[in-house]
C-alpha cells in the first residue's frame, strides 16, 4: 500500500520521517496529522517514535537506518539518544556517528542488506554502517549524483532510483543491491525520491503531490500490492539461480 | 557478423499521463507540461489601438503619432508595443493574421518561449486580437478647431533694407531650422514663424541667438483652462529682436561705451555680424567685439549704412606695413569717383569737384584705410564721405563736441572695394540660392522676404540683388550658406540693371576686361541641387 501524506505543507515526507521494516521516526510536527497517517497505517505493527535529531525536524535526512540499527549523527543530543533507546526495540541498534557528512540520510541509502553510500565517506563510518546496519557497504553515485541517499528509494524488495538513471547503471546498481529497480518521480516529477517518500517492505509513504502514475510505479517497483505466492517463489527462483550462477 | 545491440533507450513514466518519455527536468510529458503551465499567462489577449480617421495614423504610446501601413513592420512593431507582459517571454515570431479591414480588428500571431522549470523551454503560439479604435489625434483635433499653431517666433529688425532676413533665409535653410515650422509670414520689418509646439519656438530663437545678435522676449496668452484638472492651454510668442547693425555699416559708439571697449575710436566700421557685432577702426586696425548682451544693456544706431556709401576712385595707396589678420593698413588718396568721369557728365550731376571744406581745390582726400592689401591705384572703392554728410546722432554730435576727438574723425572711411566693370556686364550667375518653402499661392521670386502683401517689389528685388552681390564679393559669407548650380544658363535682364544703367563713358573699354582679383564664386562651390519636394522655385528666382 502506498498512501500520501503531507508534512506542514510540505510533500518532501522523507524529510520529517524515516520508515524501517521494525520502527518509524517522525518528526515533532505542530499538529498530529501527519504522524496520524502514519499510525493509522502501522501503529499496531512497529513502534512510530516522535522525535527531533540535534532539535531539528529533518530527521529523515539526518539519520540512516534498517531493520538491524540506526545510525544518528553525532550532533545528536544525549536526551534525544535516551529517549530513542526507550522508544525503539533492543534488536534495534543505536550508533552515533562522527562523520564529516552529517546528513547520514542524505549519504547513505540501506535495505536490510546491502547499502549504498557517498563516495566520500570516512572508512570508519563505512565500518559502523557495516556492522551497525549488518549490511554490505558500497561507494556508489547515482545518475552522478554523489548523495545517493537523496536520490534513490530502497526496500527488500525493489528500489526506485533518480529518473535520469541510466540503465547501465540501473543494472549495474542492481546486481549489487540484488532487488529490481525502477528509474522514477515522486511528488509530481520530483527527482528526489529520497526526499519525496519513504518505504519499508510492506507499505510506502509519498508525498502528497505524488500522481496516481507515480504511485502506480511505487506500487509495482517495491511490490506493495497483494502479491500471488507463486510470483514470489518464481522470483526467488531466479535470485537464487542467479547467485549461483 | 556479429550482433550488436542497440543501447536501450531510457524512459521513465510522464508523472501526470504515465506516457514513457525521456526524462526532462520535469518529468512531464510536453503535453502535460503545456496543460499544466500556460506560458502566455499575463500577456493580454486582446488590446486596443487608436487610430486618427483624419490622418490614419496610429497612436504610438505614450503621445507619438506614427504613419503605419496595414500589415506593415511598423503597424506591428507598434501592436507588440501595446503589449505589457511580452518583456518576460522571449519573443520568437510574430505576424499578421488577415483580416478584414473593415472589421476595424487587427490579428497577430505571437510565438514566444518561455522557460517553466530549470532548463525547460516551452515555445507556445498564440493569437492576439486589436481592436481599431477610430479617433482624431491632437493635430487633427487642433486642426479642425482652426488653431494650427501654438508658438510663434516673431523676428524683427529695424532697418530699411531686408537683406538680413536673406541671409537669415540661407542660414536657416542650410541648418534646417525651419524643418518643424508650420507656416512663415512677412511683417513689418521682419518674419513671423509659425509653430505647432512651444518647443519648437524655442529651438528656432536659440537657433537665431546662435547665428545673429538678438534681444528675446517670451510672452502667453492664455487659450483656456480647465480648474479641475489644472490644465491649461496657452499661445507663446517670441518676440526676437535683431540688432539693427549690419555688415559694413559706419557706427558712431557713444565715448563711453567705445572706451570699455579696449578705448577703440568711436568711429568705427561693422566689419562682421555673426551671434555679436565685430568693429573695425579702419585708421587703427583695432578691433572690438561686441556681444548681444553688451549690445542691448546700451544700444546704438548705425550712423550710416550701405545705401549711403559712395564711390570714390583710388589715385594712390601706401602700405603702413601695419598688418591685422586680413586686414593691412594703408595710406589712400582718394578722389570722388565721378570725378574721373566725362566733364560734362560731373558737372552736371554731382558736386565733387566743387567741394567746400577739406580734400582741396582738386578734390584728391588722404584717409587711411583698412584695405591697403586689396586696394590698387585705379581701383574703384566704396567709402562713407563723412564731410559731406549730416548725421542726426547723439553719439556723433558728442564725438564733434569733443575737441580732442573731434580731430580723429577722417574726411572718408572707405569700406570696401567696388567692381564697377564687373557689374556692367550683365552676366547670369552660375549659382543660385533656394527658399523657404512658399506659401501655396505665392507668386513671390525670391522666397519669403518680400513676396507678401504687395510691399514695394523694386526695393525687394533691390535688396537681393545686393545681397547676392554681398555673396559674390565676400567668401566667408559665402561659407555660411549653400550654394546651387543654376539650371539653365539663360540670359535674363535682372532688375538692377535698370538702376545701372551703363553710361557710355570713354573709359568704358578698358573696364571692359575682368577685374582679376574679383571673389569669383568656384564651380566647386556649388552644390548639385536635389528637386526635393516644394522647396524649388521656379527658374525666376535664379538671376535677378
Amino acid at each position: 500500500m502506498a498512501v500520501r501524506a503531507q508534512f506542514e505543507n510540505s510533500s518532501d515526507i522523507g524529510v520529517f520521517s524515516k520508515l524501517t521494516n521494525s520502527y518509524c521516526l517522525v518528526a515533532l510536527g505542530g499538529s498530529a496529522n501527519f504522524s496520524s497517517v502514519f499510525e493509522s497505517e502501522l501503529g499496531d505493527v512497529i513502534p512510530i517514535v516522535h522525535t527531533s535529531i540535534a532539535g531539528t525536524r529533518i530527521i529523515g535526512r539526518l539519520t540512516a537506518g534498517n531493520r538491524h540499527g540506526l545510525l544518528v549523527p553525532q550532533t545528536t543530543t544525549d536526551q534525544e539518544l535516551q529517549h530513542l533507546r526507550n522508544a525503539l526495540p533492543d534488536t534495534v541498534a543505536i550508533q552515533r556517528v562522527e562523520e564529516r557528512l552529517s546528513a547520514l540520510g542524505n549519504v547513505i541509502a540501506a535495505n536490510d542488506y546491502v547499502a549504498l553510500v557517498h563516495p566520500d565517506v570516512d572508512r570508519e563510518t563505512e565500518e559502523i554502517i557495516a556492522d551497525v546496519l549488518k549490511v554490505e557497504v558500497f561507494r556508489q553515485t547515482i545518475a552522478d549524483n554523489v548523495l545517493v541517499g537523496s536520490y534513490c528509494a530502497l526496500s527488500n524488495q525493489g528500489g526506485l532510483v533518480h529518473p535520469r538513471t541510466s540503465v547501465q547503471d540501473q543494472d549495474e546498481l542492481s546486481s549489487l543491491l540484488q532487488v529490481p529497480l525502477v528509474a522514477g518521480t515522486v511528488n509530481r516529477g520530483s527527482e528526489v525520491i529520497g526526499a519525496g517518500m519513504v518505504v519499508n517492505d510492506w507499505c510506502a509513504f509519498t508525498g502528497l503531490d505524488t500522481t496516481a502514475t507515480e504511485i502506480s510505479v511505487i506500487e509495482a517497483t517495491f511490490k506493495l500490492h497483494g502479491q500471488e505466492s507463486s510470483a514470489v517463489i518464481g522470483e526467488m527462483r531466479d535470485s537464487l539461480i542467479d547467485h549461483w550462477a | 557478423m556479429q550482433y550488436v545491440a542497440p543501447t536501450p533507450v531510457h524512459r521513465v513514466l510522464c508523472a501526470d499521463c504515465g506516457t514513457a518519455i525521456e526524462p526532462n527536468s520535469a518529468n512531464l510529458c510536453v503535453a502535460c507540461l503545456r496543460n499544466s503551465v500556460d506560458i502566455t499567462e499575463g500577456i493580454p489577449k486582446q488590446s486596443a489601438l487608436s487610430h486618427c480617421r483624419n490622418c490614419e495614423r496610429f497612436l504610438s504610446p505614450p503621445n507619438a503619432w506614427t504613419i503605419a501601413e496595414p500589415e506593415s513592420r511598423e503597424l506591428l512593431a507598434l501592436c507588440l508595443k501595446k503589449l505589457k507582459g511580452l518583456n518576460k517571454v522571449r519573443l520568437v515570431d510574430a505576424a499578421f493574421v488577415w483580416t478584414e479591414p473593415h472589421s476595424r480588428r487587427i490579428k497577430v500571431k505571437l510565438t514566444i518561449q518561455k522557460e517553466v522549470f530549470a532548463g525547460t523551454i516551452l515555445q507556445q503560439v498564440f493569437v492576439v486580437e486589436y481592436v481599431v479604435q477610430g479617433g482624431q489625434c491632437p493635430d487633427c483635433a487642433r486642426l479642425a478647431a482652426k488653431n494650427t499653431w501654438r508658438a510663434l517666433v516673431q523676428v524683427r529688425q529695424k532697418v530699411a533694407h531686408k537683406r538680413t532676413f536673406l541671409f537669415l533665409e540661407q542660414l536657416i535653410l542650410k541648418h534646417g531650422a525651419s524643418k518643424d515650422t508650420i507656416s512663415v509670414k512677412e511683417a513689418k520689418d521682419g518674419l513671423d514663424f509659425f509653430y505647432a509646439q512651444r518647443s519648437h519656438a524655442i529651438k528656432m530663437a536659440e537657433f537665431l541667438a546662435g547665428v545673429v545678435p538678438v534681444r528675446t522676449k517670451g510672452s502667453e496668452q492664455l487659450l483656456s483652462h480647465d480648474t479641475h484638472s489644472n490644465v491649461s492651454n496657452y499661445k507663446f510668442t517670441y518676440s526676437v529682436e535683431i540688432a539693427p547693425v549690419c555688415k559694413d555699416d559706419l557706427v558712431c559708439l557713444p565715448i563711453p561705451l567705445a572706451r570699455s571697449l579696449s578705448n577703440i575710436s568711436p568711429l568705427v566700421l561693422c566689419t562682421r555680424v555673426g551671434n555679436s557685432i565685430h568693429l573695425l577702426d579702419p585708421a587703427t586696425l583695432q578691433s572690438s567685439e561686441v556681444s548681444s548682451q553688451v549690445y542691448f544693456r546700451a544700444p546704438f544706431e548705425p550712423l550710416a549704412n550701405v545705401s549711403q556709401l559712395r564711390e570714390f576712385t583710388v589715385l594712390d595707396i601706401e602700405p603702413t606695413g601695419l598688418a591685422k589678420g586680413k586686414w593691412l593698413l594703408g595710406d589712400a588718396q582718394v578722389a570722388l569717383g565721378s570725378a574721373f568721369r566725362s566733364h560734362g557728365a560731373s558737372n552736371a550731376d554731382d558736386d565733387a569737384m566743387d567741394a567746400d571744406g577739406g580734400g582741396g581745390a582738386d578734390g584728391i582726400y588722404h584717409t587711411r584705410t583698412h584695405l591697403g592689401g586689396i586696394l590698387q591705384p585705379g581701383d574703384t572703392v566704396l567709402g562713407y564721405f563723412l564731410t559731406r554728410s549730416n548725421f542726426n546722432s547723439d553719439a556723433f554730435t558728442a564725438l564733434t563736441e569733443r575737441p580732442e576727438l573731434a580731430g580723429s574723425i577722417p574726411d572718408i572711411v572707405l569700406v570696401k572695394k567696388a567692381y564697377p566693370a564687373r557689374r556692367k556686364k550683365t552676366k547670369a550667375r552660375a549659382w543660385r540660392l533656394k527658399s523657404i518653402a512658399k506659401e501655396a499661392g505665392d507668386t513671390g521670386a525670391e522666397g519669403v522676404v518680400g513676396r507678401m502683401g504687395g510691399r514695394d517689389q523694386r526695393k525687394v528685388d533691390e535688396d537681393y540683388e545686393i545681397f547676392l552681390r554681398d555673396l559674390e564679393e565676400d567668401v566667408e559669407m559665402r561659407q555660411a550658406v549653400n550654394l546651387y548650380k543654376a539650371k539653365t544658363e539663360r540670359k535674363k535682364p535682372g532688375a538692377m540693371d535698370i538702376d545701372e544703367a551703363p553710361e557710355p563713358s570713354p573709359g568704358s573699354e578698358a573696364d571692359e576686361e575682368d577685374e582679376p582679383d574679383f571673389p569669383e564664386v568656384k564651380l566647386d562651390e556649388l552644390l548639385e541641387d536635389m528637386e526635393n519636394l516644394g522647396i524649388d522655385d521656379d527658374e525666376e528666382e535664379v538671376e535677378q
